[in-house]
């Protein structure tokens, strides 16, 4: 699966969802689908991504929030999946495009290709849902079903194809893009 | 539990003894400056301040596998629009460190409580390199930390702190001396 086709499917149908990536290829392909206030791309912070969503998902419970994030970002944090499931927020959806490698430093095999399934742990975490899709046509069957209320945090592994495309760079102003995003929640500075 | 069941309440009309009931004025301290938001991995000298904001319905808390993902989601938080502080025992500031880069580029409020160990009457000599390494690990990454000994200088000490990350977007960190929380029953 194309990483960058599955994450326009998913964004373009976001409808108002608040979205923070993990940093490397999945904020290169959220920012790629198209830059936007209501995006927090990571650029390091490695593991942060899921929390920062469920920090920013029990501020904004009216809100929904999609963290899109890496195989290797998310293993890096393990053990937020327990923290997650345990808050369990209904409005925080999970989205780890796998490629079973650490593909910004030399494409390195990783845990998600040796046994280690996130939907599986997700799963035994307690989260409301959580499988693994292998086809952009279950990326867009995906969608409606995302918009749909939930019964407390879901995790989406997608696999996706192992290569490095062209970078898509999101601003590296980290104050910048935090700014912006409280504007378009109607924050103050 | 209600709030009210945990702190330890002066009768009316007499003050809190803030050697004994820091907590519960620190609790009192952080809801005025707005916090509705706590993380926490838990440490025997924090558990007054963790009972009482569980028991807060106003107040959505976080127990953490681990102390840097505190840090991340009090960033979430504050994208937000909410304040949030993380509560953590020494030992955990070293877990931190790399994800603190995100409060500090980031220019996010960021309010920690470190309840201290490996410096006062300690009995557990594992404690003691992180215990010492706490202080200049937070300021090597770009925190301000500060340090109070009594009750009274440390509910001063996070009500001032509280203004600075909240209203300053400032990444503080105070640290909350052993010699304060008393030697641990064992």
């Amino acid at each position: 699966m194309d990483r960058r086709d599955a994450v326009k499917i998913l964004l373009d149908a976001r409808d108002g969802a608040l979205v923070v990536t993990g940093l490397g290829s999945p904020s290169y392909d959220v920012h790629a689908a198209g830059d936007r206030d209501d995006n927090y791309y990571l650029w390091g912070a490695m593991g942060g991504a899921a929390l920062v969503g469920l920090g920013l998902a029990q501020a904004q419970p009216e809100k929904k929030v999609m963290v899109i994030t890496g195989d290797g970002e998310q293993l890096m944090a393990f053990g937020a999946l327990a923290t997650i499931a345990v808050a369990g927020p209904k409005n925080l959806d999970i989205i780890i495009l796998d490629n079973q490698h650490f593909g910004e430093t030399g494409m390195q095999a990783s845990h998600t290709g040796r046994g280690i399934s996130f939907d599986k742990v997700a799963a035994a975490c307690g989260f409301a849902e959580a499988r693994e899709l292998r086809t952009l046509d279950e990326v867009a069957a995906l969608c409606p079903h995302l918009r749909a209320p939930a019964e407390g945090p879901r995790l989406f592994v997608l696999k996706i194809t192992a290569e490095n495309l062209p970078r898509s760079l999101p601003p590296r102003d980290a104050v910048f893009i935090k700014n912006r995003f409280r504007s378009h929640l109607g924050a103050a500075g | 539990m209600a709030a009210a069941e945990v702190i330890h309440s002066p009768k009316p009309g007499k003050a809190r003894d803030l050697a004994i009931d820091w907590p519960a004025e620190l609790y009192d301290t952080l809801k005025l400056a707005g916090v509705r938001h706590m993380s926490y991995v838990p440490d025997a000298g924090h558990s007054t301040l963790i009972k009482l904001f569980n028991a807060d319905p106003d107040v959505v808390t976080n127990v953490l596998t681990t102390e840097e993902e505190g840090v991340a989601i009090a960033a979430g938080a504050w994208l937000g629009g909410q304040r949030s502080v993380l509560l953590m025992q020494s030992s955990g500031a070293g877990n931190c460190i790399n994800m603190l880069s995100l409060p500090v580029q980031g220019r996010f409020p960021f309010l920690a409580l470190v309840t201290m160990r490996g410096e006062w009457a300690e009995f557990n000599p594992w404690q003691v390199p992180m215990g010492k390494a706490t202080q200049a690990a937070l300021e090597a990454i770009g925190l301000t930390v500060l340090r109070a000994e009594t009750g009274e200088d440390l509910v001063e000490t996070v009500a001032q702190a509280a203004t600075m990350a909240f209203e300053a977007d400032q990444q503080i960190a105070v640290l909350i001396g052993q010699r304060l929380l008393g030697k641990k029953k064992w």
